[in-house]
């Protein structure tokens, strides 16, 4: 299974994700060795077998550079195009590119390469070379694994030269897509690349039907080959906290990175209206991102500042902090292909409000669902969880019951299904 | 007739604040940094006000009486002062002793009161009046206002307080083609005398000293002195204005600014010109006109108005949300509340949240404790919230004490 990360050290919900499901293979008894670029050794690996791709140093693949290289011969082409230049020495240009990536590629290999794992600048870069890697480790471990897995674009490559090195059959996990991430302007080499994912695996996974409809619709992907796994959540790590509350007045929260895709702005607008009718309320905006300064101009604009806050981005038991201290969750969504954090709202006892617009409306019966655009919706709902206690009452108690009925046990054997599926397919 | 120059300091110290979190509202009333307030203020004192106290000392003892200059010296300072460093207010009494120090009214707090409150901005002058008179003896009879911000209304205001004479800006888009050399009288009040800044000859001093790259580098006391005098042959006098902290601090001392200081009263004295205080100033000359300032004018950024600090929505929304409570702050009647109050109106606060990163933001981030704009106001603005929860807490006290009798 190749990932990207894996608790302690997450910057998103996938690593969460691969957590739960890992744990949950193993109650499947299926085995799992977890490939991640940069792991710290503090990981809990008490269901799965982590290797971190850093250490990796591949004598076998330095000796083999030239079979290696043409079964992994995708990696890398076209990344070079420059405008401007004559066919002639287009050609020219390429066949330098090839010989120099040669020599680099055996250079590489005789030393380890250190991943950073992060989300920075040289990503493209990071993910070519994880890929690399994943077909060194594919050559290391043959005859240990049935399936490959690989969550999400990063990991792609990886599994694609994985399956080209071994043979085996690839299934890819989407849990995000790129139209997901971005409002306008999908990046089409991250696009292309996810693409290339999903026509090159066996089956591919989706966190929810509104994924494996972008999946059909906008990747041209074969509908027979996409089946919907939804997410679960695990609870088993968590202690109870006790928070000292400081304010009085009820708390609405959002929680999440403040981007386009969360919707923040109309969780904005509808707060703004709900202050109009009642003032003993106040509302948090948890997280950063890039639309967070625009978010902070804006509440100012509408002068709620003084019962809007802001908290930044939260770390560790933070996030638990903030929902404890929460009468009601807000996730309004402009695209979310699952989302997590409502389910960890409910198991705090906090009745959520969810867009329709998310892979989790799915599968919750007791969250309040708003076309995430409708603000006078939104403002709706917030005021009527505020005021009659009753409806509070029940989609606190319910959706208890409900999040504690999503067992990534439940999900995985289903993961399980699809891994039978291409084994006997092959 | 009598040429003079008139020096004025300014000194000023904000209470910057700490890191207050949302999960810190309503549960922890320790606003400030102490750490950083009273690091910068020890490095300050050591750099300028002690070093450049003890200089103009020996000035005013060496020319027996003919050097004179002003301070302003803001109410939060001089708590600074008591509680970090003492002995600079000794130094400052010790000028004050001399009787060639004038000391100026202003807003206790720094606050930009004046543009949003006239009780709050009353109530603050007479404080620092009280404040001036018990460590200097002397009830200060010259006002000048935060940021040295004024307007038509201000100035009335202020000469309904009884002061004489109010210190301002020399702004260009306000004078056009009129010289900051004169006399000029509030255009309501005309019993209220306006004395300018001469912003070339000031700026030449505060901003352009150490400037390597200035054709007048390196500027003497000599070459300087004989500016004054030329601008003088037009000129009644001229006001040169400025941040104390200029001495030593924003003009390290390696540049030589200590030794100008020293070297320039007599090479002025020596040109005939005299030195005399604001009040003074508007004794000695005759005003030549009323001066029209609709719209507050002060004298910071190159605009030389208020939108260094209520320049965008979130200066703005801090601002009113801070006045929208004035009211419910002055019924608790509470010493510590209403102290933290003019705490949270100095305007370095809202100097913070300034975005105007482009045209002025080398001096903006010089005095900036935060990375961005942004985090000043949500720092701010979870303070204030916690704030407001305290006095409505002590409101809500004093009301069930009042049923219980």
């Amino acid at each position: 299974m190749f990932g990207w990360e894996f608790p302690p050290h997450i910057a998103g919900g996938l690593g969460t994700a691969c957590y739960g499901m890992t744990k949950g293979l193993a109650h499947n008894d299926v085995e799992v060795l977890f490939v991640m670029p940069n792991a710290s050794g503090d990981e809990d690996q008490s269901s799965v077998k982590i290797i971190n791709a850093s250490d990796v140093i591949s004598y076998d693949v330095a000796k083999n550079v030239d079979e290696f290289l043409n079964k992994v011969d995708f990696l890398r082409i076209g990344t070079n195009i420059r405008p401007y230049i004559d066919p002639t020495s287009f050609s020219e240009l390429v066949e330098e590119e090839r010989r120099f990536q040669r020599e680099e590629f055996k250079i590489y290999f005789k030393q380890k390469y250190n991943f950073s794992g992060k989300y920075g600048v040289n990503l493209m870069e990071e993910v070519s070379r994880y890929a690399m890697v994943g077909g060194a480790i594919a050559m290391q471990n043959a005859g240990k694994f049935d399936v490959i897995h690989a969550h999400d674009w990063l990991t792609y490559l990886a599994g694609i030269a994985a399956k080209r090195v071994s043979g085996k059959p690839l299934v890819i996990h989407v849990h995000a897509t790129e139209f997901d991430r971005n409002a306008n302007g999908v990046n089409s080499e991250v696009f292309k690349l996810e693409r290339m994912g999903m026509e090159e695996a066996d089956k591919v996974i989706t966190v929810s039907n509104l994924t494996r409809n972008i999946v059909i619709n906008k990747y041209g992907i074969d509908p027979s080959k996409v089946i919907t796994v939804h997410n679960a959540v695990d609870f088993s790590n968590r202690d109870e906290l006790s928070v000292s509350r400081g304010v009085r007045e009820k708390v609405i929260t959002f929680l999440g990175r403040i981007t386009f895709q969360k919707g923040p702005e109309y969780f904005i607008e509808a707060a703004a209206k709900v202050l109009k009718r009642r003032n003993d309320v106040r509302f948090v905006m948890a997280g950063s991102g890039d639309m967070m300064n625009k978010c902070i101009r804006r509440a100012a604009k509408l002068g709620i500042s003084d019962r809007f806050h802001f908290t930044g981005f939260l770390k560790g038991t933070e996030v638990q902090q903030m929902f404890a201290l929460s009468d009601v969750y807000v996730m309004p969504s402009v695209s979310e292909p699952f989302g997590i954090s409502p389910l960890e709202a409910m198991k705090s006892n906090v009745p959520t409000i969810i867009s329709k617009q998310s892979g989790v409306a799915e599968v919750l019966k007791y969250a309040i669902k708003v076309d995430f655009w409708d603000i006078d919706a939104l403002a709706d709902a917030m005021y009527a969880l505020l005021s009659y206690p009753a409806l509070h009452e029940v989609a606190a108690s319910a959706g208890l019951d409900e999040v504690n009925s999503l067992k990534w046990d439940n999900a995985a054997s289903k993961v399980k299904a699809v891994y039978q599926d291409v084994i006997g397919e092959k | 007739m009598i040429k003079s120059v008139c020096f004025y300091f300014q000194v000023h110290q904000p209470d910057r604040l700490r890191l207050f979190r949302f999960f810190d509202i309503g549960n922890d009333d320790h606003y400030f940094d102490e750490f950083a307030n009273r690091t910068i203020l020890r490095r300050v004192a050591d750099r300028c006000y002690l070093p450049a106290n003890s200089l103009l000392l020996d000035l005013i003892k060496a020319n027996n009486g003919a050097f004179k200059v002003a301070f302003s010296i803001s109410g939060v300072a001089v708590e600074q002062f008591e509680k970090y460093a003492p002995e600079v207010l000794d130094s400052f009494r010790e000028l004050a002793a001399t009787g060639c120090v004038e000391f100026l009214a202003e807003t206790y707090s720094h606050s930009l009161a004046s543009l949003s409150s006239p009780s709050e901005f009353k109530k603050q002058v007479k404080l620092h009046a009280e404040m001036i008179k018990k460590h200097f003896g002397q009830r200060p009879k010259a006002f000048r206002n935060t940021e040295l911000i004024y307007s038509d209304m201000i100035g009335k205001d202020i000469a309904d307080m009884g002061y004489k004479v109010m210190l301002t800006e020399g702004a260009k888009h306000i004078l056009g083609w009129k010289s900051p050399d004169f006399l000029y009288t509030n255009a309501i009040n005309p019993r209220l005398k306006v004395i300018l800044r001469n912003c070339n000859l000031s700026d030449d001093i505060a901003f352009r000293f150490s400037n390597q790259n200035w054709s007048e580098w390196p500027l003497t006391a000599e070459k300087y002195a004989g500016w004054l005098r030329d601008a003088l042959n037009e000129g009644d006098f001229i006001n040169l204005f400025m941040d104390y902290e200029t001495f030593g601090e924003h003009q390290r001392y390696s540049t030589g600014i200590m030794e100008f200081l020293r070297a320039l009263p007599s090479e002025v004295l020596k040109r005939g010109i005299e030195f005399h205080t604001p009040s003074e100033i508007g004794e000695l000359y005759q005003p030549v006109a009323p001066l029209h300032v609709q719209y507050p004018i002060s004298w910071a950024d190159e605009e030389r108005d208020t939108s260094a600090w209520l320049g965008n929505e979130l200066q703005n929304e801090a601002f009113s949300k801070v006045y929208a409570i004035e009211s419910k702050v002055n019924k608790t009647g509470d010493d510590m509340i209403l102290r933290t109050y003019r705490r949270l109106q100095e305007s370095d606060h809202f100097y913070y949240m300034c975005t105007k990163f482009f045209s002025d933001g080398t001096v903006h981030s010089y005095f900036n404790p935060y990375d961005t704009p942004y985090e000043a106001f949500i720092n701010y603005m979870n303070v204030l919230s916690d704030f407001e929860i305290r006095v409505d807490n002590k409101l809500n006290e004093l009301k069930n004490m009042k049923n219980k009798k």
